[in-house]
């Protein structure tokens, strides 16, 4: 089983063991519409917290994905660069955009659960 | 309705590709046969064919007569994009630009045979630095961005000519995306400012925000909410008394030429677009031209070329050596938009100082014309008198299920081009509109009009004709999401 | 005045709407010691017939290219421009519109610019085209700086037989950046070691072909070690007729092609405005600067297109945009269609095999003349010649006898004393047999 948490920036990590599989929220998708693009980070990279480590981008749009945690990028979803309409339609499954080995599990604690998370997108609107 | 059979309905004829009428053997120019000589190409002939298409004249001339039909201009239609100043173009222009001895010129001729080009440029120089009160100008940027780029590398180096390092560029939220992508290739850091609820840049946050490492402020006026910002002294003061240079991007220049001199308002740097300012025509996007009046403090920097003027006539000074300034460089090939200058001068020349004055306020009353009659429809932004520019956001749709896209591809299907959308990013749902004075009070009026009675269908529950609009166009709504995810931007034969 | 519609009276019942007392009223924001008063001190306005008889005599005080036998290039080339494609694009609808952001009314537009990144994309040999940058000068600093985002490396090295206006831009423009410019000597006799100086540093080579002083070369060698280093290959074409003779960079590995495209539908317009060409490999798509035009369908499925790639554009992408392009060259890449599309495949290839022969047959004629030294060997439809004489001093006085001949090197390289006699030579269709007779029998004078 995996523990899932959520950024500010409307990224998510679901987080077992010591990796952690990130992707973009289903907020954040519905918010830049259909996307037609992915930049996906080399396997091997190493990001700090909040540190930009992927684009999204739609047609008006481009938005970078900054990693709710630091640590090293183990795996990418290649599926989701070869079909960005995947994230649109399975943000929080089958659209995650990249897996990671966790840096510091402390930085977890700054994060926000879903009922959280919720909280926090219902205040925006 | 029966579709037709060939596709086309009436005068919306379907045209293929040039490369769908490849008529092998075909041509459109009949050139003399080459003499018979033993070539000097040393074993770089070109290997197979090009694959580009035989096609005789009437071919081409009818193709590119249909595509035309596809098109609206400012010649068929009220075009009140905002931020684009959509004014007429006059023909007199083109007419002139064509004369041989002006289009018929090569710009490395001697000197001597190229004085009257020579002085037109410097009597366009001299137009514009007299309607905007500054000592100096740089010719060369060939648009608006490009205008950008030429005033903050002067900065750049004025900046480090002083000894100091500054980096860091203060741009308003509201800006353009030129303003910070020119300050990026400058290599300097762009800090956006936040704007008061009237519109207009917050001078307090503006303070706080000034230090040893700005190089600048940069700031459109009037901006681009359509107001001037009535501050604007206080603020030159501010980014001069932090030993920064003031910025002053001229898109929106056509609201005060002959009413405001920028020189008065403390700009050290402005670039103008003569095509928009000053009637050149914006040819489905380019080429327009960004001269760049400078102050004397950050005039030594100028770009080359320049033209000065002495006893022996005209002449450009093309090096730094020549110069006895510190150039920038040179960062346009030859010696700038010479065919835009024409056309501009040409302009000017046909206002002269009482009609560009007149212009201006006349592209002032029309835009308020606009904000008076459209503010009991439509949601005002801001409260006016605007400029040459009036903005409304989406309230007017709330609950409607009519969105600002929807709203501007209606007014598609009533014969104008939409105003600009969803710019400036200051307000929701951005309406920016921009009626120039070059539109009648007759065309403002049936506009109102429509508008008004399209916001009343909006609110009256009709949105679903929104989303079918337009239906009376070449094309209707084209799905940019496919075009995104598996673009082809190219014609490829047929696989065989 | 006859471009402004408003009467007295529309302005008298417009301020009644609104509300306000005056224009004046409507300027209210502007702080009063910035406000003028009076109109600036300018001539006031005037009729179409004044207007132009101050432009004919401005125009009368230049010698127009045609009215002389005329030998200039050095980038900008003069050629022979149908009727058609004037008349064309003269017509209100290409003319008088905006950038194409409404597609369903700018499908005009949208289609011939797809037609020219097709076109671009066919001549030069390369997969995909944008549509256009402002000229070949601005186009080399987009490419270097493209360069570098692909290889994530900060060294340009610059011919020396690339444009000095295509060198000094490159460098101008990146000054500023992290990005080191590297520009070799200028190279009349075709010397230079380019192969040697590449390394694993290098983001970009930046060479023409045909080069500044005429020499055509196979570059194939070049882009191979390029690329051994994971370098990229950049190649500028001042002269885009020679594409219709000569083996296109896309042959000889180039990873990006820039282009001055004036010379195919635009006139010479004392050098301005330009049309940048650019063109690269699929794979660098998204590190292009500039427009892109794609295909699409509309809501009944019909063919389309659009602008699309946007995000890599400074409306979006604003500081991290790709380039601060915000325009093309739309009527000049329209002009550049136009002319290519009446050309065709055999008008094109025989258009430049025109130019090649009459070039061909300039140089044997002025290569005979005394003291004078061909230097390229293989060369396009311009030669750079060695003169006994200061060549700047020689094209004065060929000017004084009415014949335009030619670009003393020196214009662009004032302090290399050795270029000094070096003239630039170019032959085109529009050259005759006479004004090649009279270019060498005046040459010769001047010579003596």
């Amino acid at each position: 089983m995996s523990i899932v948490y959520f950024t500010k920036d409307h990224e998510w990590i679901a987080v077992s063991g010591d990796e952690g599989v990130v992707g973009i929220t289903d907020h954040a998708q519905h918010a830049l519409g259909d996307l037609v693009f992915v930049e996906l980070p080399e396997p091997g990279r190493t990001v700090a917290q909040g540190g930009e480590i992927a684009v999204v981008e739609s047609v008006k749009a481009a938005s970078d994905v900054y990693s709710p945690v630091s640590g090293e990028v183990v795996a990418v979803n290649q599926a989701a660069a070869d079909q960005p309409g995947l994230i649109n339609e399975q943000p929080e499954s089958g659209g995650w955009l990249y897996r990671l080995r966790l840096g510091n599990a402390a930085e977890l604690a700054g994060l926000m659960d879903r009922a959280a998370y919720d909280a926090f997108v219902q205040g925006l609107e | 309705m029966i579709p037709t059979l060939s596709g086309n309905q009436g005068l919306q004829i379907e045209e293929p590709l040039i490369f769908e009428q490849d008529s092998p053997g075909a041509c459109g120019v009949d050139l003399p046969d080459a003499p018979a000589i033993d070539d000097r190409l040393g074993g770089l002939a070109r290997q197979g064919p090009i694959g580009l298409p035989g096609l005789a004249e009437p071919t081409v001339v009818r193709h590119y007569t249909r595509l035309s039909q596809k098109n609206v201009g400012i010649d068929s239609v009220f075009y009140p994009l905002g931020s684009c100043t959509m004014k007429h173009n006059p023909r007199l222009n083109e007419k002139l630009a064509r004369l041989p001895g002006l289009a018929d010129i090569h710009p490395f001729q001697p000197q001597g045979t190229v004085q009257g080009a020579l002085e037109l440029m410097d009597t366009c120089a001299h137009w514009l630095k007299t309607l905007t009160g500054m000592p100096a100008i740089a010719m060369s940027p060939a648009a608006g961005a490009h205008g950008e780029f030429c005033g903050l590398m002067t900065i750049r180096a004025a900046v480090a000519a002083r000894g100091e390092t500054r980096t860091r560029i203060l741009v308003p939220e509201s800006a353009h995306g030129t303003n910070p992508a020119s300050a990026a290739a400058c290599g300097f850091t762009v800090d956006p400012i936040p704007a008061t609820a009237r519109g207009r840049v917050d001078l307090a946050a503006l303070k706080a925000k000034l230090g040893p490492d700005v190089a600048a402020l940069m700031l459109t006026n009037p901006n681009t909410c359509g107001l001037f910002e009535d501050e604007i002294l206080e603020i030159a003061e501010a980014i001069h008394g932090a030993g920064g240079y003031f910025y002053c991007d001229g898109a929106n220049y056509n609201a005060i030429v002959g009413r405001v001199r920028v020189a008065d308002l403390g700009v050290d740097v402005m670039h103008i677009n003569l095509h928009k300012t000053f009637s050149t025509p914006h040819g489905g996007g380019g080429p327009g031209a960004g001269p760049t009046v400078l102050s004397a403090a950050l005039a030594p920097f100028a770009p080359l070329p320049a033209v000065v003027h002495d006893d022996q006539g005209f002449r450009l000074i093309e090096h730094a050596a020549q110069s006895g300034a510190m150039p920038v460089g040179r960062i346009k090939g030859y010696h700038g938009q010479f065919g835009v200058f024409v056309r501009a001068l040409a302009y000017m020349m046909s206002m002269g100082a009482d009609g560009l004055r007149q212009a201006s306020s006349d592209a002032v009353l029309n835009a308020n014309y606009l904000l008076a009659e459209l503010s009991s429809d439509l949601s005002a932004s801001f409260e006016g008198p605007c400029m040459h520019e009036a903005l409304f956001d989406d309230r007017f749709l709330k609950d409607s299920g009519v969105s600002t896209l929807d709203f501007a591809k209606a007014l598609i299907d009533e014969g104008f081009h939409p105003m600009t959308m969803y710019f400036p990013l200051v307000v929701h749902g951005a309406l920016l509109m921009e009626p120039t004075e070059t539109e009648s009070k007759d065309t403002l009026d049936r506009f109102i009009a429509t508008v008004r009675g399209l916001a009343r269908r909006a609110q009256d529950g009709g949105a679903e004709s929104f989303k079918a609009a337009p239906v009376f166009t070449p094309r209707r709504r084209l799905d940019e999401t496919t075009a995104a995810r598996t673009p082809v931007l190219r014609w490829k034969p047929p696989a065989s | 005045m006859r471009y402004l519609p408003l009467t007295g009276a529309d302005r008298q019942a417009m301020l009644a709407a609104i509300g306000a007392s005056s224009a004046d009223d409507l300027f209210r924001d502007v702080p009063v010691a910035a406000r003028r008063d009076a109109p600036v001190d300018l001539p006031f306005h005037a009729g179409e017939m004044e207007v132009e008889a101050r432009f004919a005599a401005l125009a009368a005080r230049n010698m127009a290219a045609g009215s002389v036998p005329f030998f200039l290039g050095a980038g900008a080339y003069r050629h022979h421009v149908p009727a058609t494609v004037d008349a064309l694009i003269q017509r209100g609808e290409f003319l008088t519109s905006y950038t194409p952001y409404q597609p369903e009314v700018s499908q005009g537009t949208l289609q011939y610019l797809f037609e020219f990144q097709t076109q671009v994309a066919l001549i030069t040999g390369m997969e995909v085209a944008n549509a256009s940058l402002y000229d070949a000068a601005t186009a080399c600093a987009e490419a270097a700086a493209m360069a570098a985002r692909v290889t994530r490396r900060k060294k340009v090295l610059l011919s020396g037989d690339l444009h000095p206006h295509y060198r000094s831009v490159a460098a101008s423009t990146l000054q500023f950046t992290d990005i080191a410019v590297e520009a070799l000597d200028p190279d009349p006799l075709g010397l230079e070691d380019l192969l040697g100086r590449v390394d694993s540093q290098t983001a970009c080579v930046i060479v023409q072909n045909p080069g500044f002083f005429g020499r055509l070369k196979d570059l194939t060698a070049l882009a191979e070690e390029c690329h051994a280093v994971g370098a990229l290959l950049v190649v500028a074409v001042a002269e885009p007729v020679s594409l219709g003779l000569v083996a296109p960079p896309g042959a000889m590995g180039a990873d990006i092609v820039v282009a001055e495209g004036q010379a195919l539908g635009n006139a010479l317009n004392f050098g301005g405005p330009g049309l940048g060409l650019f063109a690269t490999r699929e794979k660098y798509l998204r590190q292009m600067p500039g427009r892109l035009v794609g295909q699409t369908v509309d809501a009944d499925g019909r063919r389309g297109w659009v602008l699309t790639l946007s995000t890599r554009e400074q409306h979006i992408r604003r500081e991290k945009a790709t380039s601060n392009i915000c325009t093309n060259s739309g009527l000049c890449a329209l002009a550049f269609s136009i002319h290519l599309s009446l050309l065709g495949e055999e008008g094109f290839t025989g258009l430049a095999r025109l130019n090649h022969a009459r070039a061909v047959t300039l140089a044997d004629k002025l290569a005979r003349l005394p003291g004078v030294k061909l230097l390229p060997q293989s060369f396009f439809n311009e030669f750079a010649l060695l003169l006994p004489k200061d060549a700047a001093q020689v094209v004065d006085a060929l000017a004084a006898k009415h014949i335009l001949g030619g670009v003393p090197v020196s214009r662009f390289y004032p302090s290399y004393p050795e270029l000094a006699e070096v003239l630039l030579v170019t032959a085109t269709e529009t050259t005759s047999e006479a004004d090649m007779d009279a270019f060498a029998a005046a040459l010769r004078e001047v010579l003596q």
